[in-house]
């Protein structure tokens, strides 16, 4: 019986073969000779492979060693207080692991145990309290996936197209599944007064990182989470509790959180005056810029993922994002912005979390000058450097959510540019 | 005997509140005021949070050069790639601006509370309040806000004026950019395009064609150590305790001069004998007279930097304990040509 079942599905596959290679002539030519990796056994088909146990916790293969989180080190003065990069153009889905999400620490990443954890809510409260990391794992508990985007993502690239690959122009991005407690719930605990107004929110390093949140939001979406994609956080995203603050600039997302204060105006603290705040081109800087605005990346192609195959069926991916909703429609231009196509997002978006998006395309093997652009559920659409260039000039380091260019040329090869 | 009511009452009026709010879990402890004041140190920009307390210019101008000028410069005007913290008057409008305590910062509260709980960097919350007001005076010093004279105290405090304080709006984006909210073009959107500029040009994207060496590579296996014998234990803690030194110094493989001198090869150098490194004139005088790299007079250093060498320009506070100290000395012995 069993035979004779292989047998049909055979002659069927090679009819479905036959048929095929009628289609498909002109792009798949037969191979000239047969394919050792098919014909002959390999060592992997005929030995044996390794053990459970051969790594406790699991590591990318080494052939993905080069899929990492990478510096540029003249940005900053020295790697303590600094920032790496997402591999983005490397990536596909929209969950980012947490081996290789962008890090950003003013004081480096500190080492503290979840036994030496405390949490202090205290100002206008009617009861200040001090939790331990066990307290918090006793409240109710949710699961919400949200982006977190460093403010200067794409900062580098206000005056023009500076660095060459998506992992650095727009790699200051992760895009977690957390589980924490409402920080609501805490702050319903404690009992805010009615004056109010403000929450202080500040770190145990040293540097503080302390940043003023409107009470408002504080009791809307914002999480105490201590895991993220399912396990603890790492060290380097706060360990082992982080605030979560949905859809706002990464800065407010405190690691290593030790205190919120009530209070009735803002600390007005360093992250939130001298940096963190967008110098417009008259020299006037706004501030309390909080919302990262509609934002999209073509991850693939790109310069660090050059299309290495020749013309035909091409995939073009990326991410969108919105600090003010549900990302819900993406178009791609091969012409700088002439004509637009919709791309197919993979699942319908989903507020302030990374959205993929997908142009299933033909390549005919021509230069193309590759764009995207998102529109959130709000109607906002992101718009072009120009035009962003035309409201806030090119000195404000921060909130950078134009249109990105990637020229392809023939050979497949990316590279950043501006267009007119 | 006194603390244990105490603590039994505190319980008890938690389990009330905890009780008498339903909507609560009843979960955590009162904050003690003690704690409170440990912890709530912030300072707003009505002065809300600043201790008691005074410092002069002149005072500022030498705890400065002592904690803060290594990154900073002497006259605050920043070295390398650290923040400038004076100058940049007038250029917030112009291509570049620079950002500094005078030219952009709105609140002195803000310069104040920075210094206070997060500076000098790599040794935070070592100052006093005095300590930070004379810092605070000379920063302004240096920005011309204040005159040499000017002693700053919780007194005086809000009378000073930031030259940038009305500098600022809120977020406006919802209205200045309300343009980005329309339905976009889909076809025929310009006539032409052209390239108009390319990172390829500028050519300042770092190297990625190979993966990155791990770093642990280069820890622990050092080339040309003759170290075989040391504890491990003793080195991983020098490593951890290196930490507070990495900011500024470098070792192993590559390590080049930063803010302070790589560290390689350290021990039996002659102090303050790097070339191309430019040393404090009390580290030069002391190579100078003799004064040699040894387990035990880096130990000596490193116990209390500015005791062992007065006007040393690095603004470490110093090793506590005897055993970070002969942790310290066995990483750094490690380390070859």
């Amino acid at each position: 019986m069993s035979g004779s079942r292989n047998n049909s599905r055979r002659a069927f596959m090679k009819g479905a073969v036959a048929a095929g290679a009628g289609a498909v002539t002109a792009t798949a030519a037969r191979a000239q000779t047969p394919d050792p990796l098919i014909t002959e056994v390999q060592p992997w088909a005929s030995g044996l492979g390794d053990g459970v146990d051969e790594t406790p916790y699991g590591l990318p293969i080494e052939y993905e060693s080069d899929v990492v989180r990478r510096n540029v080190p003249w940005l900053t003065a020295d790697p303590i207080s600094s920032i790496n990069f997402t591999p983005i153009h490397a990536l596909d889905g929209t969950i980012t692991p947490q081996g290789c999400a962008f890090e950003r620490h003013h004081s480096g990443a500190i080492d503290l145990r979840k036994q030496d954890y405390r949490l202090m809510i205290n100002g206008l409260v009617d009861r200040p309290l001090v939790f331990t990391y066990q307290d918090l794992e006793r409240f109710a508990r949710i699961n919400r996936t949200f982006f977190c985007e460093c403010a200067a993502n794409t900062g580098m690239e206000w005056a023009g197209a500076q660095l060459n690959g998506a992992q650095f122009t727009h790699g200051m991005i992760h895009n977690m599944e957390y589980s924490g407690v409402p920080l609501r719930t805490l702050l319903d605990e404690a009992g805010v007064k009615p004056e109010g107004k403000w929450t202080y929110v500040e770190g145990a390093d040293a540097s503080s990182n302390g940043r003023s949140i409107p009470l408002e939001k504080a009791l809307d979406d914002v999480l105490v989470a201590f895991k993220a994609n399912g396990e603890a956080l790492r060290k380097e995203h706060g360990y082992p509790v982080r605030l979560v603050v949905p859809g706002w600039e990464g800065n407010l997302w405190v690691k290593w959180l030790r205190r919120i204060e009530v209070l009735a105006a803002p600390v007005e603290s360093r992250e939130e005056t001298s940096k963190y705040t967008d110098t417009l081109a008259d020299g006037i800087s706004r501030k309390w810029t909080w919302v990262m605005d509609a934002k999209s990346i073509i991850t693939s192609p790109s310069p660090q993922a050059p299309i290495s195959h020749g013309a035909g069926p091409l995939v073009i991916t990326g991410l969108a994002w919105s600090g003010r909703g549900a990302i819900t429609r993406v178009d791609v231009s091969k012409d700088g912005g002439k004509s637009w196509e919709t791309a197919r997002l993979a699942k319908p978006g989903e507020p302030m979390a990374l959205t993929r998006f997908y142009l299933d395309t033909q390549w005919d093997g021509s230069e193309m000058l590759l764009q995207s652009r998102a529109m959130d559920e709000t109607g906002y659409v992101q718009p072009t450097k120009a035009a962003l260039r035309a409201v806030r000039g090119e000195n404000s380091i921060y909130h950078n959510n134009c249109i990105q260019t990637w020229w392809v040329k023939e050979t497949g090869e990316a590279e950043n540019v501006e267009v007119s | 005997m006194s603390k244990c009511p105490s603590a039994i009452i505190a319980a008890a009026l938690i389990a009330l509140a905890g009780a008498a709010q339903a909507d609560t879990f009843g979960l955590g402890r009162s904050a003690l005021p003690e704690e409170i004041a440990a912890w709530d140190r912030d300072v707003s920009p009505d002065g809300t949070g600043l201790p008691a307390g005074s410092g002069s210019v002149e005072i500022g101008e030498m705890l400065f050069s002592e904690h803060c000028a290594s990154c900073h410069g002497d006259f605050a005007e920043g070295v390398g790639n650290w923040p400038k913290l004076a100058g940049g008057e007038g250029t917030l409008a112009r291509k570049d601006p620079l950002k500094t305590v005078g030219s952009y910062w709105p609140y002195l509260s803000t310069t104040w509370d920075y210094v206070n709980r997060s500076m000098p960097f790599g040794s935070a919350q070592t100052l006093s309040a005095d300590d930070v007001y004379a810092i605070t005076a000379y920063i302004l010093f240096s920005n011309h806000i204040v005159e040499e004279d000017f002693t700053l105290t919780n007194e005086n405090f809000l009378d000073v004026e930031m030259p940038n304080a009305d500098g600022f709006i809120r977020d406006d984006r919802e209205t200045a950019e309300a343009h980005f909210w329309a339905e976009p073009c889909m076809e025929d959107c310009k006539d032409a395009v052209e390239i108009t500029m390319r990172a390829a040009v500028l050519d300042v994207t770092p190297e990625t064609s190979e993966a990155p060496e791990p770093e642990m590579q280069q820890a622990a296996a050092p080339e040309a150590t003759e170290m075989a014998a040391v504890d491990p234990e003793l080195l991983a803690a020098g490593e951890k305790a290196f930490r507070k030194c990495k900011a500024c110094h470098q070792v192993g493989a590559g390590a080049e001069n930063k803010t302070g001198p790589h560290l390689n090869d350290l021990l039996g150098r002659v102090a303050g004998s790097l070339d191309g490194f430019k040393y404090s004139s009390p580290m030069s005088a002391a190579g100078e007279g003799g004064l040699i790299w040894t387990e035990e007079t880096l130990a000596q250093f490193l116990g209390n930097p500015r005791k062992f060498l007065k006007g040393t320009r690095m603004s470490f506070a110093g090793f506590k304990s005897d055993d970070d100290l002969a942790a310290i000395t066995a990483y750094l012995a490690t380390f070859g040509e």
